[in-house]
């Protein structure tokens, strides 16, 4: 139970409860579609961008709690950034997701996406925890759409 | 085969054919003479404790372990699983019209399947995920083991001893499908499984026969694997998938249906079983409307051959097709079974060896029934391994396995509709092997993880049905599928893994 425990952070349950910046973005100029086949998760990230750095990030969709969580805690955690901050945010925490807390030396870095650090013990989660990563970074780049396949 | 839709008489056939003889069954001496080595040897307990060695004994029937609690083999008390109930259980409602079939020794079952004996996350396995795969017992799995020890060789071709063997041993696996189908071998087509069926048909009977403008329809409650194939040969053609709906409890609409039969339709593809909600379509009343328009049927029996069995002759199909690794044999194996007529019209699907007659750079003759439609050499202890399978459910006995799955449904169900949190997703009119459900906001895909960490296998998302999930207007479910060597403390597993997640996310 103490791994179930680790993933399912309270943090990740407030998260996943009751997730920030959920809805549309009508001024967005950013935005892609991500799905998570396995599971059926699917994740629509909208970004407003301006001066080189994102100023808002909402998203809409259907997800478990990992994943809307994830998404959650993302919004409030790129706002104000430059997507090349965006980007190393996420080397940060696909390491995290995927290796454990062990792979990311840099606790402090990581603020509060530390409390992902639960999901290594669960590979088949990796996916939901960064599908709305991947997201948002395919949005940025400006695809439209992207999966975790 | 629809026993319960016919009653008893189907079903009495169908063990007793294998009793009365089994004439050029290929495996049988060689069973034979390895049943002595390998089995009754003397040290029989330990290694292959009980269970109805069908292939060995070479007589289901007259072995069938019905006995409850008793005459069958001996089984030490001491190898059963822990967490075997006594399956005293009720008696099954409704399907099992008829006599009921005595009950199953389930704890004795049970030790035949070495894969259940395991603890997951410190749990004794409790594997509610059959309807993915089942566990194989270890009749099939010494079956490919014994294969793969002394006969591997490849078939047809070689004059060697070996290769005489692989041969009999694959055809035998052939007449074992045949039988358990009430189907001529020439009909049963092997395959890597349902999905490549399908597609073989869609292949080759589906485009000689739709063009522009057609229609192939299908149901809603249709795996994508009799969906999509129909979608790439309709966008080919010019043609198109049309969906048959469903009510809101998860049940075919007869009379919608009935209204799309119309002259444009060249197929009709339905399903025997849902994967995702266990829903039991009414085969003969769909089967019946299609046909009195002359319009052929594909029956996908992936879910439906593990609980219902198929008499092909009885179904009135034009093909059915299904899945080895279902139905407690291996992975890569299935079967396509059609009528002869539309065999030997249909093109070759694949080129290759063993499709051929003779081949010379400007014609080339194909083979007869089957082998036009098995090109290259075929996973021959996948077929080995499968008839394995039917042998060990011939001798379990499908009524009395059809019965026990039953009552655990309707166990399964009643405890779920008890957690007032707990909605069940579809609650069709007749149900087998599958039920889906969600609980409160919880996501199914959490809810699996943290069932997982109590032990309880169970599978969570779309179950590759998406425009099912659509119409239900879920993005997932939660679903639980069972097999003949369940018991009712795995249904009180899965409620007391429920009440754990429940508290995670309270």
């Amino acid at each position: 139970m103490s791994e179930l425990t680790d993933l399912y952070q309270e943090v990740i349950l407030d998260h996943g409860k009751r997730p920030r910046n959920f809805g549309p973005l009508p001024d967005a100029t950013h935005h892609a579609e991500g799905l998570n086949p396995l599971c059926g998760d699917h994740l629509d990230v909208q970004a407003r961008v301006a001066d080189g750095a994102i100023r808002e990030v909402h998203f809409t969709g259907t997800g478990c709690a990992i994943s809307r969580a994830s998404a959650s805690v993302m919004t409030g955690l790129v706002k104000g950034k430059r997507p090349e901050e965006v980007e190393a945010m996420f080397q940060v925490f696909h390491a995290l997701v995927t290796e454990g807390p062990g792979a990311a030396p840099d606790l402090e870095a990581l603020g509060k996406l530390a409390v992902f650090g639960g999901v290594h013990e669960f590979p088949t989660r990796v996916k939901c925890a960064s599908l709305a990563w991947h997201t948002l970074r395919a949005a940025l780049k400006g695809d439209a759409a992207t999966s975790t396949e | 085969m629809r026993p319960r839709r016919h009653g008893g008489p189907a079903r009495r056939d169908l063990h007793v054919l294998p009793a009365l003889a089994r004439p050029g069954r290929g495996g049988g001496p060689l069973a034979a003479d390895l049943r002595l080595r390998g089995r009754a040897g003397g040290d029989g307990a330990p290694r292959a404790p009980a269970g109805p060695r069908p292939r060995a004994g070479g007589r289901p029937a007259a072995r069938r372990p019905q006995a409850p609690g008793g005459g069958v083999s001996g089984l030490p008390t001491s190898a059963r699983p822990p967490a075997a109930p006594p399956l005293a259980a009720a008696p099954p409602p409704g399907p099992a019209a008829g006599a009921a079939p005595p009950p199953l020794d389930v704890a004795r079952l049970r030790a035949d399947f070495p894969a259940l004996h395991q603890e997951v996350h410190g749990r004794l396995l409790v594997y509610l995920d059959n309807a993915a795969t089942t566990q194989k017992p270890r009749a099939v799995i010494d079956a490919v083991a014994r294969y793969y020890e002394r006969d591997n060789a490849n078939v047809h071709r070689g004059v060697h001893a070996l290769s005489e063997r692989a041969t009999k041993a694959f055809e035998g696996a052939r007449r074992t499908v045949a039988r358990f189908l009430s189907a001529d071998p020439r009909e049963v087509i092997f395959v890597r499984g349902a999905t490549e069926a399908v597609n073989l048909v869609a292949q080759t009977f589906g485009r000689q026969r739709v063009g522009p403008g057609d229609e192939v329809v299908v149901t809603t409650l249709e795996h994508h694997s009799n969906i999509v194939p129909w979608q790439l040969l309709c966008a080919e053609k010019g043609a198109r998938v049309v969906p048959a709906p469903i009510d809101d409890a998860g049940d075919l609409d007869l009379a919608a249906l009935e209204g799309l039969l119309g002259p444009r339709v060249r197929l009709l593809a339905v399903t025997q079983v849902s994967n995702a909600l266990g829903t039991v379509t009414p085969l003969a009343e769909v089967i019946a409307l299609a046909r009195a328009r002359g319009i052929p049927v594909l029956v996908d029996g992936a879910q439906g051959m593990p609980h219902l069995g198929a008499d092909v002759g009885a179904m009135g199909a034009d093909f059915y097709v299904w899945s080895g690794h279902k139905v407690y044999g291996p992975t890569g194996i299935g079967v396509l079974w059609g009528r002869r007529e539309h065999l030997l019209a249909m093109p070759p699907w694949q080129g290759g060896g063993d499709m051929i007659r003779s081949v010379t750079f400007e014609k080339t003759t194909f083979n007869e029934l089957p082998y036009k439609f098995e090109a290259g050499t075929p996973h021959i202890a996948g077929a080995i391994g499968l008839a394995a399978a039917l042998d060990y459910l011939s001798a379990v006995g499908l009524p009395a396995v059809a019965a026990h799955e039953a009552s655990l449904l309707a166990q399964a169900e009643e405890a779920l509709r008890a957690l007032p949190d707990v909605r069940l997703v579809g609650t069709p009119r007749r149900r087998a092997g599958a039920l889906s459900f969600l609980m409160g906001d919880v996501h199914p895909h959490d809810l699996a993880t943290i069932v997982d960490r109590q032990g309880v296998a169970i599978r969570a998302g779309h179950h590759c049905a998406q425009p099912l999930m659509k119409r239900l207007g879920v993005p997932a479910t939660s679903r639980a599928s069972f097999a003949l060597y369940n018991t009712s403390a795995d249904v009180e597993a899965l409620v007391r893994a429920l009440h754990a997640a429940r508290k995670i996310f309270s």
